[in-house]
């Protein structure tokens, strides 16, 4: 992949490839999912083939997002650690909601908004993932009580409906954001986006002359 | 059947409309299971499989009466055998015919998430409508008396259908039919509930002070009901439950739960068309860019 010259690489291409599988899985899980959950979205199971194929192919899907979520969490875990900038950041929220940046800590690669959708997807996938295994009827329904299985589908609705709420979220500060989309689509961001955004993440960049998105920062390898 | 119309529906699964119900003048009926008068012959099971055509694979003995050991999906009604020893030190053979229970407030039918997969008659038999089953097993989560089976060849869930189709056309059901001793009896739910009356006076009267007529208002009552000698201890008769109800799980779960998820999202997508309205699109200035600029190049800069 090239990047037109002065940008910077946002994202690795492993890492976009990575993050349109997981979302692509979300999206089916989301629409296999909510068929079976209210009754007047189960015109939704139509799109997989009829229910019979929703609920067959829906936990197939999930090991795929488990999967993928997973290498995500390994390629995003580090920028993704919390720290005092995060509260610092957290305290000007309502300055960054208005679009009124200048003034507000500055951040590194991830603001404490993307690190909130990070560890909460972090948490719900693998709930999801346990919970799910409990209610796959074809294989593991008879390793679990029915009773267990019950406590499993509230919490996997539960945690679904959180999963949903976080991610559109997280589509719209894309949305909202602009260039935010590109940098997962295409990878890269201008510097200009950097330094409105994501000051000591573009400072770092600046310093270790990195063609990275991730460089260490000084003094840890 | 499903090619003759029903419009006598009183509950359909996963529906917010009312289903087809105009010809609802029929009567409550009732399936009455005299455990003190069973001799445990099993034509019940028999007439059951013959009716419905059912032949399940052949098992192998299991050391108990129980034959097979649990129901399956071509097994809908089972024979279960307790060996009760009792206060006095004797032994009492409490043999109870297990199979759905028809209840008047079905969990099965609460949890399902098929349209029209399970429903309920004005009479009170509650079916699985199986082409619109998806197997999903949520039948199975929201049933309090552990009914429902997923068969592992088709992927639908089966039980004891009350014989709706020979109760449609004026039938008693095929178990009833078949028992010898008149052990299960079959009519209105309020005859039933009458002519159990006599059979627990009958039986007080032979001692069992404790006898009663098991219609679990737990479950708003139910459509197959039990005289029991010991109705002060369902689970005696192998695990029958003591109070069912439909699990709170399940009842938070398809009930108070499933409008919030749905409003809980949507909200969120409303405050984020109205951040969009208000706040508008977060775009970056030619301002940035020079800054940016500055710091990526300072050398640059300096000159």
């Amino acid at each position: 992949m090239t990047y037109p010259p002065g940008t910077l690489i946002r994202n690795t291409t492993a890492a976009r490839i990575n993050h349109w599988i997981t979302a692509g899985c979300f999206v089916l899980l989301v629409l296999s999912g909510l068929s079976m959950f209210h009754p007047m979205l189960f015109f939704l199971s139509d799109l997989f083939g009829g229910g019979q194929w929703a609920r067959a192919i829906h936990p197939w899907i999930g090991i795929v997002l488990f999967v993928s979520y997973a290498a995500l969490i390994v390629q995003y875990l580090r920028d993704n650690m919390w720290n005092r900038d995060d509260l610092a950041w957290l305290g000007s929220i309502r300055r960054v909601l208005a679009n009124e940046e200048e003034g507000v800590p500055e951040v590194a690669r991830f603001n404490a908004g993307q690190k909130f959708v990070f560890w909460s997807m972090a948490l719900l996938v693998p709930v999801l993932f346990l919970t799910g295994i409990v209610i796959w009827e074809v294989y593991f329904s008879p390793y679990t009580t029915i009773e267990q299985q019950r406590i499993a589908l509230l919490i996997h609705s539960l945690a679904a409906t959180a999963a949903i709420i976080v991610w559109i979220i997280h589509v719209y500060a894309a949305i909202w954001v602009r260039g935010s989309v590109r940098a997962m689509t295409q990878g890269y961001v201008t510097p200009g986006w950097a330094w409105r955004h994501h000051r000591k993440w573009l400072r770092r960049l600046a310093t270790q002359h990195s063609g990275k998105p991730t460089p260490r920062t000084p003094g840890r390898v | 059947m499903a090619d003759l119309q029903s419009q006598d529906y009183i509950r359909r699964s996963a529906s917010t409309m009312t289903p087809p119900s105009i010809r609802d003048h029929e009567r409550e009926v009732a399936k009455l299971i005299d455990v003190s008068r069973c001799i445990g012959c099993k034509a019940c099971q028999a007439a059951c499989m013959e009716w419905n055509n059912l032949r399940g694979e052949v098992g192998h003995f299991e050391g108990s009466y129980d034959n097979p050991l649990d129901l399956n999906p071509s097994t809908w009604t089972l024979m279960r055998f307790t060996e009760w020893e009792n206060e006095q030190g004797n032994l009492e053979w409490l043999i109870r015919k297990d199979g759905c229970m028809h209840c008047e407030d079905p969990g099965c039918l609460k949890a399902c998430p098929a349209p029209g997969a399970i429903v309920q008659y004005a009479n009170g038999i509650v079916d699985f409508i199986s082409e619109n089953c998806i197997g999903c097993g949520y039948c199975v989560k929201g049933c309090p008396f552990n009914i429902p089976r997923i068969s592992a060849v088709d992927h639908k869930s089966y039980k004891c259908t009350l014989c709706s189709d020979r109760v449609g056309v004026g039938l008693e059901p095929a178990c009833v039919k078949a028992c010898p001793t008149g052990a299960i009896m079959f009519g209105s739910k309020s005859d039933m509930t009458t002519w159990a009356g006599e059979r627990i006076e009958d039986l007080m009267s032979r001692g069992f002070t404790k006898a009663g007529l098991y219609d679990p208002p737990g479950v708003g009552g139910t459509h197959v009901m039990y005289v029991l000698h010991h109705a002060d201890r369902p689970s005696l008769y192998a695990g029958l439950p003591d109070s069912p109800h439909v699990s709170t799980y399940v009842a938070v779960w398809k009930g108070l739960f499933k409008p919030l998820a749905l409003a809980g999202m949507a909200l969120t997508v409303v405050a984020g068309f109205l951040h969009w309205v208000v706040a508008g699109r977060n775009e970056v200035q030619p301002a940035d860019e020079a800054e940016g600029q500055r710091v990526l190049h300072p050398t640059e800069d300096k000159r």
